[in-house]
């Protein structure tokens, strides 16, 4: 029997089971360990089902939250993954790595005041995991429509692109230069948030949609955009190629062994499988004293590996405060409860080196806050001969990533911005006809919801392109 | 799956194979390189594309081996398999007309330097070639240079082999005859010998471009394990490279980096060895 509201207004919301901090920092087992389903019909009994729901507008594939928190409610997960998998086919990653604080959970009404809202990321993934235990899906392949479509990137955007293009019975390819899909998911985010197992089976169902994804192809090199088009036959592109290039930060001594920026630290590690030498046979230096510089969710997932990976002191160096950190709390949580160390306002301005070449020293100077900048956020000042000097052994550096030149150099007619980023309008087209954009090439180093936004926007706006403006192919 | 169509030993420890990557045929250029990884646990290595045939789809690698990777490659034959073959990646060689072109190669480094040797002599250039090893074993691919330059020298440090001293010994020679003044220089090998080459030539001001070999992990310029210091800059050597003004490049960093894995190496290569004794896999 349904509940009514007041007796659904009773029930606190109920917190993610997870493995204990003092056991999970020596490996790389998942960190949160799910709801069973009678902790989901629970937390699901706490959605009120507003009449105007707040939380689709809040997310950017708009699932309808409601809709799937109410079946699940009423004990029927096989309609409840129905509903999400039709807008979300990733959700098992997004359940898990999706800032839902700041979207669809943000404007919760259970969350108004000192109400906590309801857990709709913890469902989600509750949902995912069923699914892909459970849900024996049918594909029945739509009518093909002759059109080719070629993605680049087979990250967040680009696998979320060529689902739904599928779906709509075009001829989808997705090209990745790696040797595994998976794009950020999986080179950039550790096991101990997103086992790669997930990130598979979601990247195989997409397989039995019909979505073909071919490794090895870095487009700019192998191909070019116009030769996908041109010799090959595809009749639109969709660039999701990520910002696949690191930042570092100029001071002296960024070249010597021990210093890695995040992407190669993290690429080592989760892609590679370095944690795991010399089982797989990709080094990576395992630091006693590591220092890792940043204070977003790439650095928290660089300093709890160097945890993870033995570190016997982790620190984690940034030059603003703590409410500053563009880390979801989450992560921040996790890494404090790790024993991550956190040296806050201050940042390196040289790494110096051993007699043998290895970084050994971070030394650093303290920081205050200023004015706000283009930000928003308060802008850190160097205190005069406030220095300092962090022992170490390792260091990464997460301050950010860039949009990598390597696709854009080689195709002029896709116009950029000053920073490298491919320019795209609201439907997600490029300068250049019948080409798209989306994710981090478009953005800067954004969200994996957001880049799955954007591939289903431009997998729209592709499939209305092909239909109006291209003649049908045969 | 990429498929090994041939295989031959050219020294004790170097192998030629002949491996079906067609898209990397159809696209590659000289100077351009693959990174390979040999199977689900295996790791990523750059590796230079010798030759290529476009229309059979083939390319040609030639391997030393050193490191485990390289080892369990070079053991590999006809009818086996490599798990992924990624490029062609790199930029290809600026090849331009300079008339008296000498292509240098160290060791296995001669396969990086022969592709150059066709290309240039393709352009309407007179092309050196000199190749060279510690003994008469480690000069590799000197009948393939014969084929693809107008004169080739192979040089061993004790004279078991052709002209005795080093490669750079026999430039010197060839800096020396006015009569074929030299346009530029093409040099590929261990980091030493490539230093010696630059040091040499950058008193006279000869053009003297080095193919660069830095640790890669994905070879796209996203993880910039590869980064080489070019004059005051910091550059990757996968996707600003991997060739370079050899007159510009901090050598010392290059071959302190090369060395940041030397420890992981040597226990990958002892355990490898203990399994190969006990008759494992």
């Amino acid at each position: 029997m349904a509940l009514t509201p007041k007796e659904r207004m009773k029930i606190q919301r109920q917190d993610m089971p997870e493995r204990e901090p003092g056991v999970r920092n020596q490996n790389f087992e998942e960190v949160n360990l799910g709801f069973d389903a009678e902790l989901a019909k629970l937390e699901a009994q706490r959605c009120i089902q507003c009449k105007d729901k707040k939380c689709i507008e809040g997310c950017p594939v708009e699932i309808d939250i409601p809709l799937f928190l109410e079946h699940i409610a009423n004990g029927d997960l096989k309609s409840a993954a129905e509903v999400l998998l039709k807008d979300n086919a990733l959700p098992g990653i997004t359940g898990r790595v999706c800032p839902q604080e700041e979207q669809c959970e943000k404007v919760c009404v259970r969350g108004k005041g000192k109400g906590c809202p309801v857990a709709i990321g913890h469902l989600e993934r509750f949902i995912a995991d069923w699914a892909r235990e459970n849900l024996d899906e049918k594909f029945t392949p739509p009518e093909p429509t002759g059109y080719k479509v070629a993605i680049v990137g087979s990250g967040p955007a680009g696998l979320t692109a060529a689902g739904e293009l599928a779906k709509k019975g075009h001829d989808v390819t997705v090209f990745e230069a790696l040797h595994t899909p998976g794009g950020v998911l999986t080179y950039g985010i550790p096991e101990f948030r997103l086992p790669n197992e997930i990130i598979d089976a979601e990247v195989d169902r997409l397989r039995r949609m019909g979505v073909k994804i071919i490794c090895n192809v870095v487009i700019g090199r192998t191909f070019t955009i116009d030769e996908l088009m041109n010799e090959e036959g595809y009749h639109a592109v969709f660039v999701a190629n990520g910002a696949g290039l690191p930042v570092f930060m100029n001071i002296p001594g960024e070249n010597l062994k021990g210093v890695y920026s995040a992407n190669e630290y993290l690429t080592r590690s989760n892609l590679m499988r370095a944690y795991r030498f010399p089982d797989y046979d990709t080094p990576i230096i395992r630091g006693e004293k590591a220092v890792v510089i940043g204070g977003g969710n790439t650095a928290m997932d660089s300093v709890r590996t160097a945890k993870r990976l033995g570190a016997k002191q982790a620190t984690l160096v940034y030059r603003r405060s703590r409410a500053e950190m563009p880390a979801r709390n989450e992560e921040i949580h996790h890494a404090e409860e790790e024993g991550i160390v956190f040296k806050l306002l201050c940042s390196p301005v040289r790494f110096l080196s051993s007699e043998d070449g290895w970084v050994c020293g971070c030394e650093c100077i303290e920081m205050e806050l200023g004015e706000p900048d283009a930000s928003g956020r308060r802008r850190p000042v160097p205190i005069k001969g406030s220095e300092f000097m962090i022992e170490c052994d390792l260091v990464v550096e997460a301050i950010g990533t860039g949009a990598n030149p390597l696709l854009t150099s080689t195709t002029p007619d896709i116009e950029l911005n000053r920073w490298g980023n491919i320019i795209v309008d609201e439907q997600g087209m490029t300068s250049k006809a019948g080409v798209f954009a989306g994710g981090d090439i478009t953005r800067g180093g954004a969200t994996v919801i957001l880049a799955m936004g954007d591939g289903k926007k431009a997998a729209a706006a592709i499939h209305e392109y092909l239909r109006s403006k291209v003649p049908a192919p045969r | 799956m990429f498929r090994i169509l041939d295989a031959k030993q050219l020294a004790s420890d170097v192998k030629w194979f002949r491996i079906e990557a067609p898209l990397v045929a159809k696209h590659r250029k000289p100077g351009q390189f693959v990174i390979i990884c040999l199977d689900e646990t295996g790791e990523r290595i750059p590796l230079t594309i010798a030759d290529a045939d476009p229309d059979k789809g083939t390319i040609e690698l030639i391997v030393k081996a050193i490191g485990k990777t390289t080892m369990v490659l070079c053991r590999k034959e006809k009818g086996d398999s490599i798990a992924h073959v990624m490029g062609p990646l790199g930029r290809p060689t600026d090849i331009e007309k300079v008339g008296h072109a000498v292509v240098v190669g160290g060791g296995v480094g001669t396969a990086v330097i022969y592709p150059l040797a066709q290309a240039l002599r393709q352009a309407g250039n007179y092309v050196s070639a000199i190749t060279g090893g510690r003994t008469k074993e480690f000069v590799v691919l000197e009948e393939e240079l014969k084929k693809v330059s107008d004169i080739v020298y192979a040089t061993t440090d004790d004279g078991s082999y052709g002209f005795k001293g080093t490669v750079a010994d026999k430039l010197v020679e060839l800096l020396e005859d006015k009569e074929r003044p030299i346009g530029a220089i093409y040099c590929a090998g261990p980091v030493p010998m490539m230093r010696a080459i630059a040091e040499l030539t950058k008193p006279r001001g000869i053009k003297t471009i080095v193919s660069l070999n830095p640790i890669m992990v994905d070879g796209t310029g996203m993880c910039g394990g590869c980064r080489v210091t070019i004059g005051e800059k910091t550059k990757f050597a996968c996707v600003d490279g991997p060739e370079f003004d050899g007159h510009d490049v901090n050598f010392d960093e290059l071959w302190d980096r090369l060395s940041a894995y030397q420890q992981q190496e040597k226990r990958s290569l002892e355990l490898m060895e203990h399994k190969c004794k006990l008759g494992a896999k």
